[in-house]
């Protein structure tokens, strides 16, 4: 990691997770009444955890496993799978499913 | 034929000397275990998703099941799991610290780094081990129909009874039944002798009886404490199922990380790397625990908040 001094840019990650965290536990204690409308099939509040989740994730992926620092083609021969793959299972999950209501 | 210029430039290729991806064999085999290992955790939390869907009505609210924090009394609803995540998220920050310092070969940094890494693993798994327990045994206890639907006792005031104070009464029970059994007779003849008590399904939208109704789904069907594959007291059979797989592959995936941690850890202490010249094994398992931290910030969020 030739491109980074020092130890700080773990310890700022590290305080992002833990506010990413936090706020997400705070929520998940007071749930706000306004977040908890509805909106396609699911409320705000469950949004806002998704996003931050995702978020979360995109940092450990980032910069603790390092990807933004590798080669592009790395980057790509990691990424491309998991964002056709995962997606379409899920589609494929609640489109089949869905005959489990009928 | 093809000319000699390109033959040695094919016999150069394919003896490896290109290096398209800019990684060395043994990271880019980690981060292809890592990528089949994230869509096995993506099923599970799909199909876990699918079944929460198909009975959301019903379904067990997490913060009404994981309410318990070690040494503390009444309800703590994610705080104890919110612990787990940042001991998770600590371990983590030591791995990368372990790295980083490897990068440097600093060998008392990597030693101290990795021996913190191991310490919080242990600590995740312990935590782990401890809500296993507790889910297992039960708190409250529940009735189940006929029809294996979950219900719980309330009283007149709204709050949610554990047999023990259904049985015992309001000032002699405990609000968690703390691994006492109590049988099907013994809660009817409570039930039945206090009419304002009554059974309602957990969930957003579980359906509350009357209770005359909740002594006759008592009559016919019977009581559940704690939590096995079959049936548990906190709602769905699919429930329980899903908590014990995902968490338990999960946690599996926490073990063999600490043990792998160890054994590098060990090699550290031994000197194997300063001889070798390079800490890339580090690198390596760092890359394997940073999943394992990845895949509970998902466990966390679909599990646990959502």
């Amino acid at each position: 990691m030739a491109d980074h001094k020092g130890t700080w840019w773990i310890w700022k990650i590290f305080w992002i997770l833990l506010a990413i965290t936090a706020v997400e536990v705070v929520l998940g204690i007071i749930k706000p009444e306004f977040m908890l409308a509805q909106l396609f099939g699911t409320s705000i509040l469950n949004y806002v955890f998704i996003i931050l989740t995702l978020v979360k994730a995109a940092y450990i992926v980032q910069i603790f496993m390092h990807v933004k620092f590798e080669k592009k083609a790395l980057k790509f021969a990691l990424y491309a799978p998991m964002l056709i793959l995962i997606p379409y299972l899920t589609f494929i999950l609640l489109t089949e499913g869905s005959y489990l209501f009928k | 034929m093809a000319s000699s210029a390109d033959m040695t430039h094919e016999e150069h290729s394919w003896g490896g000397a290109s290096r398209p991806l800019g990684a060395r064999y043994g990271k880019l085999m980690m981060w292809f275990f890592l990528l089949s290992d994230a869509l096995t955790f993506s099923g599970f939390l799909t199909a876990y998703g699918l079944m929460r869907f198909k009975f959301e009505s019903t379904w067990p609210i997490a913060e009404n099941v994981f309410t318990h924090f070690p040494g503390l009394e009444g309800d703590q609803p994610l705080l104890y799991v919110a612990l787990m995540t940042f001991i998770l998220i600590m371990s983590s920050v030591t791995m990368v610290l372990a790295v980083n310092a490897g990068e440097k070969m600093q060998r008392s940094k990597v030693t101290t780094w990795m021996l913190l890494t191991i310490i919080g693993g242990l600590i995740f798994v312990g935590s782990q081990a401890w809500e296993w327990y507790h889910f297992i045994m039960g708190d409250t206890g529940a009735v189940e129909n006929t029809h294996t639907e979950i219900m719980h006792v309330y009283n007149a005031e709204g709050e949610r009874l554990s047999f023990s104070q259904v049985v015992h009464g309001m000032e002699h029970g405990h609000a968690s039944n703390h691994g006492d059994k109590f049988t099907k007779e013994e809660v009817l003849h409570a039930l039945k002798g206090n009419s304002e008590l009554y059974l309602k399904e957990p969930g957003k939208a579980g359906v509350t009886y009357d209770h005359a109704t909740s002594v006759q789904i008592l009559e016919e069907g019977n009581v559940v404490q704690g939590a096995n594959m079959h049936r548990n007291e906190y709602g769905r059979k699919q429930f329980a199922n899903f908590f014990f797989f995902i968490t338990g592959f999960h946690g599996f995936h926490v073990f063999s990380g600490v043990v792998i941690n160890f054994v590098i850890f060990y090699n550290v202490l031994l000197g194997t790397y300063e001889r070798r010249g390079h800490y890339r094994m580090v690198e390596k398992v760092g890359l394997y625990w940073h999943f394992v931290d990845l895949v509970w910030v998902f466990v966390f969020t679909f599990f646990y908040l959502v």
